[in-house]
């Protein structure tokens, strides 16, 4: 099967400092993968190599089989490629509804729609409520972002990406910052994500890792130190040597 | 070859004056990324203190230049604890705002004060007519304006790169978190960087009266040269904005100097492309 | 009600939202002897409207529209003054002239940001002042732009003494100009200018095209913005470098900032009573006209972001 993510030798210097080193990784539609790693590992430039947000020193990112390394941001959007982020990343004087919305429009093509403008909005909006019931997040449609307590806004940073539909959807630590007790809502959120979407995901805690990925990737320094099965990774003494062992750290 | 010796002298000169003014508000800007928009009305007030008390008060040039650079440094520490301070982290529109204001308050006070029309600048004998330097002469006033630059520029970077002091802005420009957590205190370290730069900026503006001309239009008609230096120089650095003054300076008075027909049109154009090459200053880390 | 419903409804024409229009119709009986003054205010609301869509909902932060407005007025001036004195092809000019410049310069500074940005915006203007006073074979250089003869509009209306049809004339012009802003504002379009205001990161990852969303808005104020200006060479049959001035690109800021920014509304409120203060202050104490008005900013940074609907807003929700 073609792979929906893949990156060839994927390589990123900042001056002196290799934070991606020759990073050659797939995804599967449908896949359930994360990628862990100490603190620099290289984890979120990983993230943003692959979305664009950052060009790569060399190497290749293939997305659906083509490559769209030289493509910007948006373009790769379009072809299916949705992410969120590690540090809220919302329109925080919107309400969550608009949030959604904006996704949604631009994921239609209309989000420059200067004309038709009752019709267009209206579509937008309810597909933005319809994905939001099925997130059973529709009571807070109309609070504004910066009015909900910080676990939910990370549930709109999922939310977001979930408007433009993605066929890979990277998520930056979804659950960052946000006390164990009360990640529950977030890991039954992802889930519950339809099962063809390829899935990867980076986080620091360990219990949600487990929980959720069926693959796992392991980054040390900016290098792939190993990848597979959550019960290969556990029982893999590398790993509980550079990670496992710090798991406190992060 | 006369008038190539004339643009670079006066074109010299000229870029003395725009950097002792703009060189505070790079250092500013740099560190705690305030758009400080006034920082030409600490020029224009140290240029309005140097002419009151010389003409007024007979008070020789260079103690009404001191005495510019002192009573603004005072002025502006005010206004930066009380004022500037609170709008520290607020939104780029707000602090542009905030600073348009001081500006318009500043220039209906100046009006106000001294009217309307241009400060006359009586300068002492000793300064007034040519110096001698062989090949040919120069006005002695431009003489003294480099030289004093080239002394004032030297002190400067004696100052960052050789004090305790220097050192704790040049840590705090480069990250002002790590600063923060070694045990800077960020604060004091900006509010002492804003009175220099505002006294220096006072002392660009008594010395270079007789070219930035001490009128109440001075803060906002030459701010885009002031931000120019600042932004063509890039942020946070001494260097940069020196280069900057020494482009725009030589470059604006071989213009007017040259094809006078087109004023300083090419300078602002030539300013434009170069920010569209370098958006974070054409020295600037990017 | 769904939420979507209420959200919809939001765009929905509000019955406040004609006050305006029937205050500047009453104030037309009501001040015959203020048209003057009634059309200046006109003017500048659709300047500072034309800035709202920039700063305000896109949240560009320029000190140059002044430029937009300066080259509106200079192109039907001078279209006015060479070609023909037809008022209506006179606002298309300084219309289309003044959004190929912003459509021009947008091209070049939207790829800059923060103080870059503002920079260029500053630069921009300034060049296109030093052009405007260089250039004075055609523009008339700082003694202005002289011999601005309008023609009767549809050759029916004349521009009298009283300035009635001068008042008419920019209302109508303000009512279509805002009708379209407004539908501007609350279309797909104006969401995604919110959006890139108050995320810039968040709506390239949603694949915004955010760039070129960007440079249509700036266009389009401009061409707004020169509307405007060519509003006021129109009426005033006069074109002074003061159109392209850093003082004119700071009070229409002002202006909007006052009245509240990214709403619509501020632009009226502002400019309505910007050019009322001023016009009662400045008479008695035009030096210090610009210390009050700089105080008050000073004061609402401090104090009172949002402006004056921010205020009442704030007022109404308790």
């Amino acid at each position: 099967m073609m792979p929906a993510l893949e990156t060839v030798g994927l390589h990123k210097r900042f001056g002196a400092l290799v934070v991606a080193n020759d990073i050659n990784f797939s995804l599967e539609p449908g896949a359930r993968h994360a990628l862990i790693g100490p603190n620099g590992a290289g984890k979120t430039t990983f993230i943003n190599l692959i979305s664009g947000r950052l060009p790569p020193s060399a190497g290749h990112v293939l997305l659906g089989g083509r490559d769209v390394t030289l493509l910007p941001q948006a373009a790769r959007v379009r072809r299916g490629l949705g992410r969120t982020f590690q540090i809220n990343t919302l329109f925080r004087g919107l309400s969550v509804l608009e949030n959604v919305a904006l996704a949604v429009a631009e994921r239609e093509g209309r989000g420059g729609d200067m004309f038709r403008s009752a019709s267009s909005r209206r579509g937008a909006l309810e597909q933005a409520y319809a994905l939001l019931q099925r997130l059973r997040f529709a009571e807070d449609a109309l609070t504004r972002v910066q009015e909900l307590p910080y676990g939910k806004q990370r549930l709109v940073e999922i939310a977001i990406a979930l408007g433009l539909r993605p066929s890979v959807l990277l998520l930056d630590e979804p659950a960052a910052g946000v006390p164990s007790a009360e990640s529950a809502t977030i890991v039954e959120m992802i889930e519950q994500l339809p099962p063809d979407i390829a899935v990867l995901i980076i986080e620091h805690d360990m219990e949600l890792v487990f929980r959720l990925a069926r693959r796992i990737t392991v980054l040390v320094q900016g290098r792939v130190l190993v990848e597979g099965a959550p019960a290969e990774i556990a029982a893999d003494a590398r790993v509980r040597e550079v990670y496992l062992g710090e798991r406190q750290h992060g | 070859m006369e008038a190539l010796t004339s643009i670079l002298f006066h074109g010299l000169a000229y870029a003395m004056v725009l950097y002792i003014v703009s060189v505070g508000l790079a250092v500013t800007m740099g560190l705690m990324g305030f758009v400080n928009l006034a920082h030409g009305v600490f020029a224009m007030a140290g240029g309005y203190v140097t002419v009151t008390l010389m003409n007024g008060y007979g008070v020789p040039f260079g103690l009404a230049l001191l005495a510019a650079f002192i009573i603004t440094a005072l002025i502006s520490v005010v206004l930066e604890r009380t004022l500037y301070a609170r709008l520290y982290g607020a939104s780029e529109l707000d602090q542009v705002l905030f600073t348009i204001g001081l500006i318009f308050m500043s220039v209906a006070a100046v009006r106000y004060l001294w009217g309307p029309l241009p400060q006359p600048v009586h300068l002492p004998a000793m300064l007034s007519g040519q110096v001698d330097l062989g090949f040919r002469s120069f006005p002695t006033y431009r003489s003294f304006m480099i030289l004093v630059g080239f002394v004032l520029i030297a002190l400067l970077w004696l100052l960052v790169e050789r004090t305790n002091f220097g050192a704790q802005l040049r840590a705090a420009v480069d990250n002002r978190r790590m600063a923060e957590s070694i045990g800077i205190d960020t604060r004091r370290l900006f509010s002492c960087a804003f009175a220099l730069g505002s006294g220096l900026a006072a002392l660009g503006g008594g010395l270079g009266a007789d070219i930035l001309a001490i009128y109440p239009g001075y803060a906002s008609e030459y701010l885009v040269y002031f931000l120019m230096v600042v932004a063509i120089g890039g942020l946070g650095s001494l260097r940069g904005p020196f280069v900057a003054a020494l482009l725009l300076g030589i470059g604006d008075t071989a213009c007017k100097y040259l094809v006078p027909q087109l004023g300083a049109f090419f300078v602002f154009a030539a300013m434009i492309a170069l920010l569209l090459w370098r958006p974070a200053g054409v020295f600037g880390r990017a | 009600m769904s939420p979507v419903d209420a959200l919809i409804r939001r765009h929905r024409l509000r019955a406040i939202e004609l006050l305006p229009w029937i205050i500047a119709v009453g104030g037309y009986f009501a001040f015959a002897d203020y048209l003057p003054l009634g059309s200046q205010i006109l003017i500048m609301i659709l300047f500072a409207l034309s800035l709202d869509l920039v700063l305000g909902y896109a949240g560009i932060v320029t000190l140059g529209h002044s430029a937009f407005f300066g080259v509106g007025a200079y192109a039907a001036g001078i279209y006015a003054a060479r070609v023909s004195g037809e008022p209506l092809s006179g606002l298309l000019v300084g219309a289309v002239a003044a959004g190929a410049v912003g459509w021009g310069s947008g091209m070049v500074i939207l790829r800059t940001q923060g103080l870059a940005l503002l920079m260029l915006t500053l630069a921009v203007t300034a060049l296109l002042a030093e052009a405007a006073n260089k250039a004075s074979f055609v523009t008339g250089g700082a003694d202005g732009l002289q011999g601005v003869d309008i023609s009767p509009i549809f050759g029916v209306f004349r521009f009298d003494l009283f300035g009635r049809t001068a008042y008419v004339y920019c209302l109508v012009v303000l009512f279509l100009a805002w009708l379209f802003a407004r539908h501007l504002v609350h279309s797909s379009f104006g969401q995604s200018l919110i959006g890139i205001r108050e995320n810039l990161v968040r709506m390239h990852a949603i694949g915004s095209p955010v760039r070129r969303r960007l440079l249509a808005v700036y266009t389009i104020a401009a061409a707004l913005a020169g509307v405007a200006g060519a509003l006021l060479a129109q009426t005033t049959q006069f074109v002074g470098l003061t159109v392209l001035g850093f003082q004119r690109s700071g009070e229409i800021v002002i202006m909007l900032v006052f009245g509240g920014v990214g709403r619509l509304y501020g632009a009226f409120v502002g400019a309505t009573l910007y050019m009322i203060a001023q016009d009662q202050l400045a008479k008695m104490d035009p030096e210090f006209w610009y210390f009050w008005i700089g105080l008050l900013l000073v004061l609402l940074v401090m104090f009172a972001r949002g402006g004056i609907l921010g205020l009442l807003d704030r007022v109404v929700r308790r």
